[in-house]
């Protein structure tokens, strides 16, 4: 119920208002999303989408503290060498 | 998926369970707040894994769960008009009201559709201007937004067949009641991640430093939850009780300001009964004046109908932690998702639907 779904914003569609929309591809899916909570997203951002609409953009600088972190606390679990290059995945 | 997959990473994961043992001299008492949350730690074997560790007992948010009975008993009633096309999340479908659910009344011949959005619901209204389309609005925070926007399209668009149940409910103040309990066993929250995505994270300033129990803003995958957990054993290893946002990538200490001045215009505050709670002080939300033409509980004020209660679930006990689900007498016998005696072993946020179907993961 409260669970949200990382998108990346592919194209806006409507960037006006309550009736803003914008297409959003989630892992290879594209679905049209309101986006009147989230208008100053860019092409290429991933956003938060939660019941239809967006609710946040999602800062990437701070997606990738955790593992920055991880890496601070040293290499002796190997565990960076099963993430793909820079922490990301490839869908 | 890019940021989701790489925070299932095990071996990240196992560096962050190798620290939580690290740094726990004892065994603390954390409670997740949100259903999604609960559902996460089961499902990718967390609890268990930290069993000893930390003991994570689970909270009051999951807003199907305790949606009022009376609510559930409305939307049915509702249902059953033939003028009436009945709209909600599919969590709700199969939640029992006191003389069953919104899945019997559909059997029944009801007319009940699930949508993914409550503003798929303005645009059957747009499409069937014949029918009073009905949305079911559930949810916490992260849910009011959405249901805002779908008011204030409806009124754009002039639409006298759209209406809300609302059934809002804002989390914030049921833990409160939680803590207030003399004996709750509390020692740390996580807090719901998305609903503070919205709302933001200010107005845990005051519960921190009422109540002197860390919260930390928590998201939902493993790394999310690990990370979290961490936060919230090193705060309390060290003595201290402060707030603390583990979620940066998706919440801001404001929250969204679009998404709250939308809700802000729509709804008020106003106080709610909580299904296995009763009635929590600001519990919930309601529609602001210039927008009651959309309340369906005024339009159809005629539908209302007295609540039986079954006292036989025990969701009090489990949405306040008092009680795992597999210790209630219920569990798996009389109560199974195929046979439901409360919500919480029906919703897809529920604690005990989480047990029944991770049970042994």
């Amino acid at each position: 119920m409260c669970l949200g779904i990382p998108g990346q914003l592919v194209r806006w569609v409507e960037r006006e208002g309550i009736f803003s929309q914008a297409e959003i591809e989630f892992d290879g899916v594209r679905r049209v999303v309101h986006m009147a909570c989230v208008t100053e997203a860019e092409v290429g951002d991933y956003i938060l989408v939660h019941a239809g609409i967006a609710i946040n953009r999602i800062d990437a600088r701070e997606a990738e503290r955790i593992f920055e972190t991880l890496a601070e606390w040293g290499d002796d679990e190997g565990w960076h060498e099963s993430l793909p290059e820079g922490g990301e995945h490839e869908s | 998926m890019k940021y989701l997959d790489e925070y299932r990473d095990p071996a990240a994961a196992q560096v962050l369970l190798d620290e939580i043992r690290r740094v726990s001299t004892r065994c603390w008492t954390l409670m997740e707040v949100c259903g999604g949350q609960t559902h996460s730690l089961l499902r990718h074997g967390i609890a268990a894994e930290l069993q000893g560790t930390v003991e994570l007992i689970h909270g009051p948010g999951c807003p199907v769960c305790v949606t009022d009975q009376a609510d559930i008993d409305f939307a049915c009633q509702l249902a059953k008009r033939s003028d009436v096309m009945l709209t909600s999340f599919g969590d709700m479908l199969r939640v029992p009201g006191s003389q069953g659910s919104l899945l019997d009344a559909r059997t029944r011949g009801g007319q009940v559709r699930i949508v993914y959005s409550p503003l798929d619901a303005v645009e059957l209204a747009r499409r069937q201007p014949e029918k009073q389309v009905v949305f079911f609005a559930v949810g916490f925070e992260t849910t009011a937004p959405a249901t805002a926007l779908a008011v204030k399209q409806a009124a754009q668009y002039q639409l006298d067949n759209f209406s809300l149940i609302v059934s809002h409910v804002r989390v914030q103040p049921a833990m409160e009641s939680l803590v207030e309990s003399p004996d709750h066993r509390v020692q740390a929250f996580l807090a719901a991640g998305h609903v503070c995505t919205v709302m933001g994270y200010q107005s845990y300033d005051r519960f921190v430093a009422r109540y002197q129990l860390p919260v930390i803003v928590t998201g939902f995958e493993p790394l999310d939850l690990l990370q979290g957990i961490l936060a919230g054993i090193r705060q309390l290893e060290a003595g201290e009780a402060w707030l603390e946002n583990c979620y940066s990538r998706a919440v801001q200490v404001a929250g969204n300001q679009s998404a709250r001045d939308l809700v802000q215009e729509v709804y008020q505050v106003s106080d709610c009964r909580w299904r296995g709670f009763g009635l929590i002080a600001s519990g919930g939300l309601s529609l602001r004046e210039p927008w009651l033409r959309f309340d369906a509980r005024a339009r159809f004020a005629e539908c209302g109908l007295p609540v039986i209660l079954n006292s036989a679930c025990r969701s009090f006990d489990v949405m306040t932690g008092q009680l795992k689900p597999p210790e209630c007498p219920h569990f798996g016998k009389q109560c199974t998702p195929e046979t439901p005696l409360g919500a919480p072993m029906v919703s897809s946020e529920g604690a005990c639907a989480a047990y029944f179907r991770y049970a042994g993961v």
